[in-house]
C-alpha cells in the first residue's frame, strides 16, 4: 500500500471513530443519568424527546449558549489550554484501540484500530498520564483555591495509581509476550481471559482504572461536598463540557481497556468450534467486544452509587500499601506461569 | 432496638471485595425496584391535614368570615407578612378586619397565626403553588384569601385534635 492508500483509509477510520465517540459519549451521559435515577428509585430524565434520549442534547445546546466566564485572577492561556488539552488526550488516546479483528475490505486486509503499532499499550500509558496535566493545568490555572485543590489531589491520585496500573499491565505483556492490542487479545483465546488467570492483576488495574479515570470512589478532585466542583469550579460554557466530555471518553477507554486486556477483548469463548464463515464470526466478535465496553461502563456507573468516596490519606493508603504490593506479587505470579507454560 | 456495633472487621470485611459486592448486589436490586417519582404538573402528591399550605380566613357556615381582626395573627407573625385594619359591624362579633393582607412572599409557612387565632378563622390550606411574576401579585387581599369551610374541614378537625 503506498502512503496516500494508508493516509485516506485512516483518514476515514478517524473521522468514523471520534464520530462514534461524540455520539456515544452523549448518549452514555443520558445513561449515566437514567442508571443513578433507577439505582435511586427515581424514573430520571423523561422529558425531552421519547424517554428523555435528547436530553443530553438540549444539555449541549444550553452549554453551547452560555456564557463563556474566564476569571480575573486566572492565568489566562493555561485556563483556555487545559480544557484543550484535556479532551485531546482523551480522543487520542483512542487511536489504538480496536473494536475487532482485521476484516477484509475491497480484497484488502484493514485492521480496526487507526493505528495498528505495535506498542499499543506504552501509548495508552503515556497519554493517560499526559492526561493528568490537563487536569493539574486547569486546577492551577483557574486562581481559586478550590480548584487548586483538586488539581493538586488528582496529580498525587493519578501518579500513585499510574503504578499499579503499570505493573498490572506489565504482568499482561508478560503473559501475552506482546504489547500489540490485537496479540493480547489473542492469547487470551477460549476461556484464557486474564481475568480468571490472574484474578490479582484484573481487581488492581480495574481499581487504577477508577483512579485514573477520577470516577466514584476515587473521585477525589471533582469531591463536591469538600472542593465545590474541583478542578473545574471555574470553569463554564463549553470549556465546562470539554472536562465533561473527556470524563465520559476516558470512562469509555478505560472500558475498552479493561475488556482487552483482561475480559479477552472480542473473543467469543469457543467461536470457532461453530465453523462460522470469517466475516459472520467477524460481526459476532465485534458485537461481543462492544457488549464488553457496554458492560464495564454499566459496572463503573452502577460501583458510583454504590460505594462512598475515600478520604484522601485513605486513598494514599490504598494506592501504596495495597495496590501497590498486590500488583508486584501478581507480576511475579505471572512470571513464574509464564516459566512453566513455555 | 438498639444495635451494637461490632467492633473489629474480620478479615473478609478487611479485604473490601465481599462487602463491596453485598453493596453492588443492593443496588443492582434496586434498578428494578418501583419507582416514587411523581410526575409533578401531570400527577400531584395527596397531602395530609397536617401539611401546612398558604394560610387563608375561613368563611363559615353562613358564608360569613369568622374574623375578628383582632389582630393577634399580625402581631405574631415572625416574619410581619400579615397586615389587619379592623372596622365595627352590626353583627354579633363587632368587629371584621376592613382590609387583610397576607404578603405571601414574606410568609414562611410557620403557622403560628393559625395556632394564636382564638377564633380559628385562619387556617393553613393545602394550596402550595404560589408562584408570580412581580412582586405586586404576592400580596393577598381578602378576595383571594377567604376561602369557604367546607374546603378547610379537615385540617380544623386536625387542629382541635392537636391544638393544646
Amino acid at each position: 500500500m503506498d502512503i496516500m492508500q494508508i493516509a485516506t483509509i485512516s483518514l476515514i477510520k478517524i473521522l468514523i471513530i471520534v464520530g462514534i465517540l461524540f455520539t456515544v459519549v452523549t448518549f452514555l451521559v443520558y445513561f449515566e443519568r437514567k442508571i443513578s435515577a433507577w439505582i435511586q428509585d427515581r424514573k430520571g430524565p423523561n422529558r425531552v424527546g421519547p424517554y428523555g434520549l435528547f436530553q443530553s442534547f438540549a444539555d449541549v445546546i444550553k452549554l453551547l449558549l452560555k456564557e463563556d466566564i474566564v476569571p480575573e485572577a486566572s492565568v489566562k492561556t493555561l485556563h483556555t489550554i487545559a480544557p484543550i488539552l484535556t479532551l485531546f488526550i482523551a480522543f487520542s488516546t483512542y487511536a489504538i484501540i480496536p473494536i475487532g479483528p482485521n476484516i477484509y475490505l475491497f480484497g484488502k486486509e484493514i485492521s480496526l484500530a487507526v493505528a495498528d503499532v505495535n506498542i499499543g499499550i506504552l501509548y495508552i500509558l503515556g497519554l493517560t498520564s499526559l492526561g493528568v496535566y490537563g487536569i493539574t493545568l486547569a486546577g492551577y490555572s483557574s486562581g481559586s483555591k478550590y480548584s487548586l485543590l483538586g488539581g493538586i489531589r488528582s496529580s498525587a491520585q493519578m501518579i500513585s495509581y499510574e503504578i499499579s496500573m503499570g505493573f498490572s499491565i506489565a504482568a499482561v505483556a508478560l503473559l501475552a509476550g506482546s504489547m500489540r492490542p490485537a496479540d493480547i487479545v489473542a492469547s487470551q483465546s477460549g476461556l484464557m481471559w486474564n481475568a480468571f488467570i490472574q484474578p490479582l492483576g484484573f481487581i488492581t488495574f480495574v481499581v487504577a482504572a477508577f483512579a485514573e479515570t477520577n470516577r466514584l470512589p476515587f473521585d477525589l478532585p471533582e469531591a463536591e461536598p469538600e472542593l465545590v466542583g474541583g478542578y473545574h469550579t471555574e470553569y463554564s460554557s463549553m470549556k465546562f463540557a470539554a472536562f465533561f466530555l473527556a470524563e465520559y471518553t476516558n470512562m469509555i477507554i478505560a472500558s475498552a481497556m479493561i475488556s482487552l486486556l483482561y475480559l479477552g477483548g472480542w473473543n467469543i469463548p469457543f467461536i470457532e468450534k461453530l465453523g462460522l464463515n470469517y466475516n459472520l464470526q467477524t460481526i459476532l466478535q465485534i458485537g461481543a467486544f462492544l457488549f464488553k465496553i457496554g458492560f464495564m461502563i454499566f459496572f463503573f456507573i452502577w460501583v458510583r452509587w454504590s460505594i462512598p468516596r475515600f478520604r484522601y490519606d485513605q486513598l494514599m493508603d490504598i494506592g501504596w500499601k495495597v495496590m501497590f504490593p498486590i500488583s508486584l506479587i501478581n507480576v511475579v505470579y505471572v512470571a513464574i506461569l509464564t516459566m512453566i507454560i513455555k | 432496638m438498639i444495635r451494637k456495633r461490632k467492633k473489629d472487621l474480620n478479615f473478609w470485611e478487611k479485604i473490601y471485595i465481599v462487602e463491596i459486592l453485598k453493596g453492588l448486589k443492593l443496588t443492582f436490586n434496586h434498578l428494578t425496584a418501583p419507582k416514587v417519582t411523581l410526575e409533578y404538573p401531570e400527577v400531584k402528591f395527596e397531602q395530609t391535614p397536617s401539611y401546612r399550605g398558604m394560610p387563608v380566613l375561613v368563611l363559615d357556615e353562613n358564608n360569613k368570615e369568622r374574623c375578628v381582626a383582632c389582630g393577634l395573627c399580625s402581631r405574631v407573625c415572625p416574619s410581619m407578612a400579615i397586615e389587619v385594619q379592623a372596622a365595627e359591624t352590626q353583627d354579633e362579633k363587632e368587629r371584621y378586619p376592613e382590609k387583610f393582607e397576607i404578603n405571601m412572599l414574606r410568609c414562611i409557612f410557620c403557622g403560628l397565626c393559625e395556632e394564636v387565632c382564638p377564633e380559628e378563622a385562619i387556617v393553613m390550606s393545602k394550596d402550595y403553588e404560589l408562584a408570580f411574576t412581580n412582586r405586586e401579585d404576592a400580596i393577598f387581599g381578602k378576595d383571594k384569601l377567604l376561602v369557604p369551610i367546607e374546603q378547610l374541614r379537615d385540617r380544623i378537625e386536625f387542629l382541635r385534635k392537636n391544638k393544646g
